[in-house]
This record gives structure tokens, C-alpha cells and sequence, in this order.
């Protein structure tokens, strides 16, 4: 009885894997006919780019167009040229789980099931098919070790309040960056809007990305960055940069951003083989290993020098209510802070 | 004012009427450009106003109730106000100080002064704000942290992302229109007059301050205007210093209105007013410099002496070079300090140095090259086109070949009162649903930039056009030449340095167009001026320095080449208006 299950188990994981094997081929070919892939992503450009040229170095005969914008500029682009019938993107990525649900309910994305989502788990896997969670960023509080002595730091969401910082604070912006839409969503549920407006009351800096905080961490312009991509000020600390990531206990936002094929792709086998392609183990690993990020697939290690994600206290946001309340979020943030 | 003065033949001609006849082969050709620039113009502001009535519920005024009672939408109203005056009367100030001394003074190094005032004039602002941040940011700002190490204080000496500091940057390159105005007017009045104050006892400096200045009051005021205009335009100075500091404008508030969901109609609805504002003041602007009484401005005859500065000589070359410097160099060095470093806060030493920020803006980062193609192949079409359409128009109005040329010239100049982004929402609206959808390829921006540009190219084709008498025009016709062909042949030769500067200014205008871009590229189209903010957006410092660099040094060599070309400086002297 043993032995046979485990032949059978054999025996379908031969035929799985031949299976896939051939289809794979098919994909490639039909790929390489097609020539590109044209990307939208909110993806800090450095990383982006590189990851394209990874692909490109895989596949020569398929370039890879990155457009990089911020994740509602990326939304706002998709949907521009949907009304006005143009069919340019191939694969979109944004920070921004919200925008999924509403691409999909516009039929503006396809159903594709890759095989390399096979080992994810299912907070990184829509349940019908249509999008993946390509990383999981996290938002954080960051500070300039040079100016900022680590036992004066702030520690918690809330010591960010404190008029000490006044004029030292920088922030992203939710009407531009789906990780601080999430971070927002994230913290209102926490501890409601009167903390947004005690926070406003400290002159923040606005910044448009999640990742300029890093720059203006590190320059020094303003040395504390009250969210903000935590692998993209990784990167920058990487860099030699002065700069020191606080994890706070109250709990982490934990963005997973996802992934998606358009419904008009014009390279509709090339989108499908880049999007196997960048949720295989091995290109995971490239965003954990260089670019610092967190993803979704269980085998990927992750630098020494990172928290697990394990031994966080998570925040996370549901991608409905991030739909529906991202008006209401854009316009109070606006309202608090000016712009 | 028409300078031709008809021959018989033409009499005859045009008597005849449009009698079969005397049918004119080349009328065709007058009446399409005619109606091209008239359909150009009405699109986009058609669209603007029609959208700006409709909501969800149909024909109404609910946008504009929305508009005006919103007070987000208030405050950016009155911001934009307030910069605008402030910048005009800083402009001025400037402008007419540095034109004054350029055309009337023995002001040492004038050439160079003037080459440099060109010089700010062609920086585009978005990329002198983006400088100034890293030159006067509060606390990183290299200006600061001198400061901070030369006086040992804690606090900064300029905060640029506020109010004053946003008005500061596009004061200083606004100034160069105020500039040129003010040189053209100097360079015309005489010396008649001041020598008849100098007669009766006055001395120089009083002569200045009531003879010259009053004279050239009408100068003054039209170079506030064109400033305040400028600035209520600008999108990515405002954009770039305003936001982080949570201060929205006119123009950054209607880019903001096409974040999804868009609302055009609130779009269209905020545009309206800026138009008839600036319809306003441009109104406003010709009623004084049309009025009479500044005959002594005429131009020809009597003599120009130019006031000795004597011992101010020196200081006041000093305050020029001060003022430069904000535009100019220090700009200038920390952008190339930027593309040159790693971190570009370090002193540039070796270990600092780098080509990376170069090889990744032009070789890595794909957008780049994409951009640069499009960005050059949009300015040499826009600026031929451009060229002409202009000439065949100019053409039209000075020698008069339809009737209702004079209305055909406020269309032409129409654009020249529209902002570069309420332009753009006009297109947007009107070319991105059937019949003609341009919006995705490069065209809605070759159209945007060639309604933008046309302005200056007529300006520039037309007043050569005045020096030019048509008497060699008729000697062609009577041998039987028609009209497209004396043009072609015996016009636009004799007018070639006038429509090399025309081409030019287009160019240069083109590539360094951000306004009505930021709202038209898709990603296929993108132009550099969009990849510099998008890359502004995410604080890619070494990149945008590198892209800004290109830009700076394409518009120089253009410069140099027409120069060599036409063999004197078109662009800041007389001509320029």
C-alpha cells in the first residue's frame, strides 16, 4: 500500500513535471515571437531595473520596458488608457491591493494561475486566479544616526508625535504610493484620524514616493522619516548611508504588492512567462538578497541582518476596505498636511 | 501695421475679388493654414468649456459651485495669487535693473552679462527648483550647511520649500522676460530728452529716476504682467518646492484633479478662470502699451549716451553677478556636482567620484533613451512645422490675403494666454475619444507643443517679415512667379536669420516643456522633462542632474549654432518680444 502511493506520487510528478515542461517550451517560444514585455510597476527604478535586465539576461530575445511611477500614478495610467481604448501594458504591479480588486471587477486584468505560485500562501494568491503577491514591503520609521543619538530615537508610532520633531519629520504620500495608502489604512484602524492630525502639527516634509524618505533621511534634510519603504531605506543604509530602521512593537504595516496581467496585453505570452518568471524561488530571491525585500515564497532566505517577518507584529489591511476608503484617505491626508 | 504699399497689379487683383478669373492658385494654401490654426485652437478650448458644464446629472453649473467653495481649491487659488504678484514684482525689479544697466550704462562685461541672462532664460524652472532644493534645503542644503559651519548657529539661512522660496526661484527665471522687454524699450529712447534735463541742471541720477523710468513705465508694467503670467503658468517649480511643503496651485491642483478617479469636469471647471484671467491681463497689458504719448520711444534718430557709473561701476557689475548666481551658477555646479558624486552632499573628492549616475540614466534605466528619442524627434518637427505654419501665416497677415486677417492673428496668439496645463487639459478631452484619438502616441504632444510655440514663431517670422518690402515679391509675380513661389524664393530667403531664431526658439521651447506634457505622455510617449519628475518623485538625485545636463547642454549648442549661423545673438536682443 506504501510503496504504491508513493509510485503514484512518482508517477504524477513525472507527468506534472514533463507536462509543465513542454508547456514551458510552448510559453518560451511564444514569448520570443512576441519580443517585449511592457511592465508598469511601482517598484523603486533602481530595483525594477534591475530586475528587468535579470529576466532579460534569462531570456535575450525578450526586452523588458520598465515604466516605473508611484503606485496610484500606475493605476492612473492603466486606467487613462483603458478609457481611451489603448492597449500598451502587459503586466502591472502596484502597492496597492485596493487597485487589484478594482481592476478585476472592471475586467481589466486576466485569469492566469503560474505555476511558479504553486508554493504560495494564500495571503499572497488571489483566490480567483487573477493577481499575486509579487514582495511584501513593510513601513517604517526611519532616523539619521548622525543627527539623532539612537536613546533620543523615536521608538513607537506615537513618539513620532512628540512637537520635539517639529520641522525634522518626513512623510510619503497616500495619493501617490500604495505603501503609505496601506500604512495610512494601517495606522487609522490603529489609532484613528486624530493621530494623523497630531502628526500634521509637526510641519512634515511631503515627499511623493515611499522610497524619497530614504534620500531625505539620509541627507539629513529632514532626519526622521515617519514611514517610507523599509527595503528601500534598507538598500540605502546598504549603501553606506547614515541611517537606522526602527521596527515598532505597536506593529508593522505589511504591504503585499501585488501582481497582474492586463486583459488587452499586447504581449499576452510574454506577460505570462515574466510573471512565472518573477515569482520563481530564484528571482525571489534576487528581491530578498539585493533588493532587500520580503516575499511571499516560503524558501527564500533572507539577509542576516533583516527581522523575520515571523517575529513581527504585523499590520495588515484588507483590499476591499483599502478600495473603498481610498478616497476618504487621499482627501484627509490632503486636508491635514496641505498638499 | 501693414507695411506693404499695393501695386497696381495687385489693386487690380484684389478688386477682381475671387472671380474665376483671377482665381488665386495659392489661395487654397493661405485659407487651410488659416483654418488649421483655427481648429488647433478651438478643440482644446471648446472641450475645456463644454466639460466644464457637465456633470453626472447633465447640463449644469455644479463644477463650478464645487470649484469655488471648496477651500483646498480657494487656497490654491490665492496661493497661486500671491506667488504670481510677488514674483512679477521681484521680475521686474531684477529685469529692469539688469536691462537698464545692460543698454544704458558702461556696465563692465556686458556681453557675457547678457549671455548669461540668456542663459537663465533657457534653464527650464522645474530644473532650477530641483537644484535649489539641494542648494538650500533647510537642514542638508549645501548653502545651510555653509552657513551653519561658518557662524556655528543651529538654524538655516533659507528654507526653500516654502512660500518665499518658491516665489524666490521662479522670480529668478522669470526675470529674463521682464529683461528683455525693458532692453528692447532702452535701446530705443533717445538721449534727447535726458540731454534736455541734463540742460536745465539735473543730474544723472535724477535724470534716470524722472525722465528714463517714466519713459519706460509702459515696459515696466507689461513686464509684470508677462511675469505674473509666467509664473501663474509654471507647473513644475510649484510642483517640485510646493508640495513637500503642503502648498498646492493652480496648476498643481488641476494635475492633481487627474489622479483616478479623474475628474475632468472639476479639471475643466478650474481652468476656465485661470483663462479669462489671463485673457484679462493680457487685455489689460495692451490697452497701456497701446496707449499714446510714449512717442519719444519711437526708435530712429537721435543718439544714445550711455551714463557713466563711475565708482559704482564695479558694485553694481557685482549685484549682476549676485543675481546670476542664483540662476546660473550655483545651480549650475550642483547640478553637474550631483551627476559627478555618489552622495552628492560630500565634497566631490576622488573616492566620491563617479560615472555611475551617468551610465545608469543612459544605459540602465530604459525610460531614458526612449525619452531622449522622443524628446528630439518632438523638437525638431515641432519647430519645423512650427516654422512653417508660422511663416505661411505670418505671410497671410502682413501682406494681408484674407479677409479677417486680424482676427486670424488672435488665434494665432491665443495660446500665447494659455497655460501650458489647462492647454493640455483641452487636448486631453479632445483627443482621447473618436473622432481623432491622439492621446497615447507622440501627435497630442507635437499638437500641444505646436499650439503652445506658435505664438513665438509667428512673433518672430512676422516682425521679419515687416522689414522685408514686397517690392521684390511683385518684380517675381510680374515675371509670373505665383505667390507661394515668391515666397519661397525671394521672401524666406531674404528672412532666413529670422526663421532660424523661430525654429530655434521652438526647439528650445519643446524640450524643456514640462506643463502640458506631465498630463499627455503615456508611457510609449514619454519626453525627458517627464522622466526628470518622475525621477524627482522617487529623489533619484545623480539621474535627474545627468538628464538636466543634456538638456541644459542641447539648448547651449543650438544657441552656438544659430549664432554661427545667423552671426549675431538672436535671442536677447532687439527682435525678441
Amino acid at each position: 500500500m506504501k510503496q504504491s502511493v508513493g509510485l503514484l506520487t512518482i508517477a504524477l510528478l513525472l507527468v506534472s513535471a514533463s507536462g509543465s515542461f513542454a508547456q514551458d517550451a510552448a510559453l518560451v517560444d511564444a514569448a520570443k515571437k512576441e519580443k517585449k514585455v511592457i511592465w508598469y510597476t511601482s517598484l523603486a527604478i533602481p530595483s525594477s531595473t534591475a530586475f528587468a535586465h535579470f529576466f532579460m539576461k534569462k531570456y535575450p530575445e525578450i526586452d523588458v520596458e520598465v515604466h516605473r511611477a508611484g503606485s496610484q500614478r500606475v493605476l492612473q495610467r492603466v486606467m487613462q488608457e483603458a478609457d481611451a481604448g489603448i492597449k500598451n501594458v502587459d503586466v502591472v504591479h502596484t502597492s496597492d491591493a485596493g487597485h487589484f480588486t478594482l481592476l478585476k471587477d472592471k475586467g481589466l486584468i486576466m485569469k492566469y494561475v503560474p505555476k511558479s505560485s504553486e508554493p504560495f500562501p494564500a495571503g499572497f494568491k488571489d483566490s480567483g486566479g487573477y493577481y499575486y503577491g509579487l514582495r511584501a514591503t513593510l513601513s517604517v520609521i526611519a532616523y539619521n544616526p548622525k543627527i539623532i543619538a539612537d536613546k533620543d530615537a523615536p521608538k513607537t508610532w506615537k513618539d513620532l508625535l512628540n512637537a520635539k520633531w517639529r520641522g525634522k519629520e518626513v512623510t510619503a504620500h497616500p495619493g501617490y504610493s500604495g505603501i503609505i495608502m496601506t500604512h495610512v489604512l494601517a495606522l487609522v484602524k490603529q489609532f484613528g484620524w486624530e493621530y494623523f492630525q497630531e502628526l500634521a502639527k509637526n510641519k512634515v516634509h511631503i515627499t511623493q514616493s515611499a522610497n524619497d524618505p530614504a534620500g531625505v533621511v539620509a541627507s539629513g534634510e529632514r532626519p526622521v522619516g515617519v514611514n517610507g519603504a523599509e527595503y528601500f531605506y534598507y538598500k540605502t543604509l546598504k549603501q553606506g548611508n547614515p541611517l537606522k530602521i526602527v521596527y515598532p512593537k505597536e506593529g508593522v504595516p505589511l504591504v503585499v504588492s501585488p501582481t497582474a496581467i492586463a486583459a488587452a496585453a499586447p504581449h499576452p505570452n510574454a506577460a505570462k512567462l515574466f510573471t512565472e518568471y518573477i515569482l520563481t524561488k530564484e528571482s525571489q530571491q534576487v528581491l530578498a538578497d539585493k533588493e532587500g525585500l520580503y516575499t511571499g515564497h516560503p524558501e527564500v532566505t533572507y539577509p542576516k541582518d533583516k527581522p523575520l517577518l515571523k517575529d513581527l507584529k504585523l499590520l495588515t489591511v484588507d483590499a476591499d476596505e483599502l478600495q473603498k476608503r481610498n478616497e476618504e484617505i487621499k482627501k484627509r491626508f490632503t486636508e491635514f498636511f496641505g498638499a | 501695421m501693414p507695411v506693404s504699399e499695393t501695386t497696381t497689379a495687385e489693386t487690380i487683383r484684389e478688386e477682381r475679388g475671387f472671380s474665376l478669373r483671377g482665381f488665386d492658385p495659392t489661395l487654397p494654401v493661405w485659407i487651410g493654414a488659416a483654418l488649421f490654426v483655427v481648429f488647433l485652437m478651438l478643440m482644446p478650448l471648446g472641450s475645456i468649456f463644454v466639460t466644464s458644464l457637465y456633470n453626472e446629472s447633465g447640463l449644469s453649473l455644479r463644477n463650478y459651485l464645487d470649484v469655488f467653495t471648496e477651500p483646498a481649491y480657494l487656497k490654491a487659488i490665492w496661493n497661486t495669487l500671491v506667488i504670481s504678484f510677488w514674483v512679477g514684482m521681484i521680475a521686474v525689479l531684477i529685469g529692469a535693473l539688469l536691462g537698464w544697466l545692460v543698454t544704458r550704462t558702461d556696465l563692465p562685461f556686458k556681453r557675457s552679462v547678457r549671455a548669461l541672462v540668456m542663459a537663465s532664460f533657457v534653464t527650464p524652472p522645474f530644473l532650477g527648483a530641483f537644484a535649489w532644493t539641494l542648494l538650500a534645503g533647510p537642514n542638508a542644503g549645501l548653502l545651510n550647511n555653509w552657513y551653519r559651519s561658518l557662524t556655528g548657529t543651529e538654524g538655516a539661512l533659507f528654507n526653500i520649500f516654502t512660500m518665499e522660496g518658491l516665489i524666490f526661484v521662479m522670480a529668478i527665471y522669470s526675470f529674463p522676460y521682464v529683461f528683455s522687454m525693458i532692453a528692447n524699450v532702452c535701446e530705443l529712447i533717445s538721449s534727447d530728452l535726458e540731454d534736455a534735463a541734463n540742460i536745465l541742471g539735473a543730474n544723472k541720477w535724477k535724470i534716470a529716476l524722472t525722465i528714463t523710468l517714466p519713459l519706460t513705465a509702459p515696459a515696466l508694467l507689461g513686464g509684470f504682467i508677462v511675469a505674473f503670467l509666467h509664473s501663474l503658468s509654471l507647473f513644475g517649480a510649484p510642483a517640485i518646492l510646493g508640495l513637500p511643503a503642503g502648498i498646492h496651485t493652480i496648476t498643481t491642483q488641476i494635475w492633481a484633479f487627474f489622479q483616478y478617479p479623474p475628474r475632468l469636469d472639476l479639471a475643466a471647471a478650474f481652468s476656465v478662470p485661470l483663462l479669462l484671467a489671463t485673457v484679462g491681463f493680457i487685455a489689460l497689458q495692451k490697452k497701456m502699451l497701446g496707449r499714446k504719448g510714449y512717442s519719444t520711444v519711437g526708435g530712429k534718430g537721435g543718439q544714445k549716451r550711455l551714463l557713466r557709473l563711475g565708482k559704482l561701476r564695479y558694485p553694481a557689475l557685482l549685484l549682476v553677478l549676485v543675481v546670476l548666481s542664483f540662476s546660473v551658477f550655483l545651480p549650475y555646479w550642483i547640478l553637474l556636482k550631483a551627476a559627478l558624486s555618489k552622495a552628492w552632499a560630500m565634497p566631490l573628492t576622488l573616492d566620491n567620484f563617479t560615472w555611475g549616475n551617468f551610465s545608469f540614466a543612459f544605459f540602465e534605466y530604459n525610460d531614458t533613451q526612449a525619452a531622449i528619442v522622443n524628446t528630439f524627434k518632438l523638437g525638431i518637427l515641432t519647430a519645423t512645422a512650427g516654422t512653417l505654419v508660422a511663416t505661411l501665416l505670418a505671410y497671410i497677415t502682413n501682406r494681408q490675403l484674407l479677409r479677417g486677417s486680424r482676427y486670424l492673428v488672435f488665434f494665432i496668439l491665443a495660446p500665447l494666454v494659455i497655460p501650458g496645463i489647462v492647454l493640455a487639459v483641452g487636448l486631453f478631452i479632445a483627443y482621447t475619444r473618436p473622432p481623432i484619438v491622439l492621446y497615447g502616441t507622440v501627435w497630442i504632444l507635437f499638437i500641444a507643443y505646436l499650439t503652445k510655440e506658435m505664438p513665438i514663431g509667428y512673433s518672430q517670422t512676422e516682425s521679419t517679415f515687416k522689414s522685408i518690402h514686397p517690392e521684390l515679391e511683385d518684380a517675381t509675380r510680374i515675371i509670373g512667379a505665383n505667390r507661394l513661389r515668391a515666397l519661397k524664393d525671394v521672401t524666406v530667403p531674404l528672412a532666413r536669420s529670422g526663421l532660424i531664431a523661430a525654429w530655434s526658439f521652438i526647439f528650445i521651447g519643446v524640450i524643456r516643456e514640462l506643463s502640458a506634457s506631465i498630463l499627455l505622455f503615456t508611457p510609449s510617449s514619454k519626453v525627458v522633462s517627464v522622466v526628470i519628475f518622475d525621477l524627482k518623485e522617487e529623489g533619484q538625485i545623480g539621474a535627474i542632474a545627468v538628464l538636466g545636463i543634456l538638456l541644459l547642454a542641447v539648448s547651449f549648442l543650438v544657441i552656438l549654432a544659430v549664432q554661427w549661423l545667423v552671426g549675431r545673438d538672436v535671442f536677447m536682443g532687439r527682435g525678441r518680444e
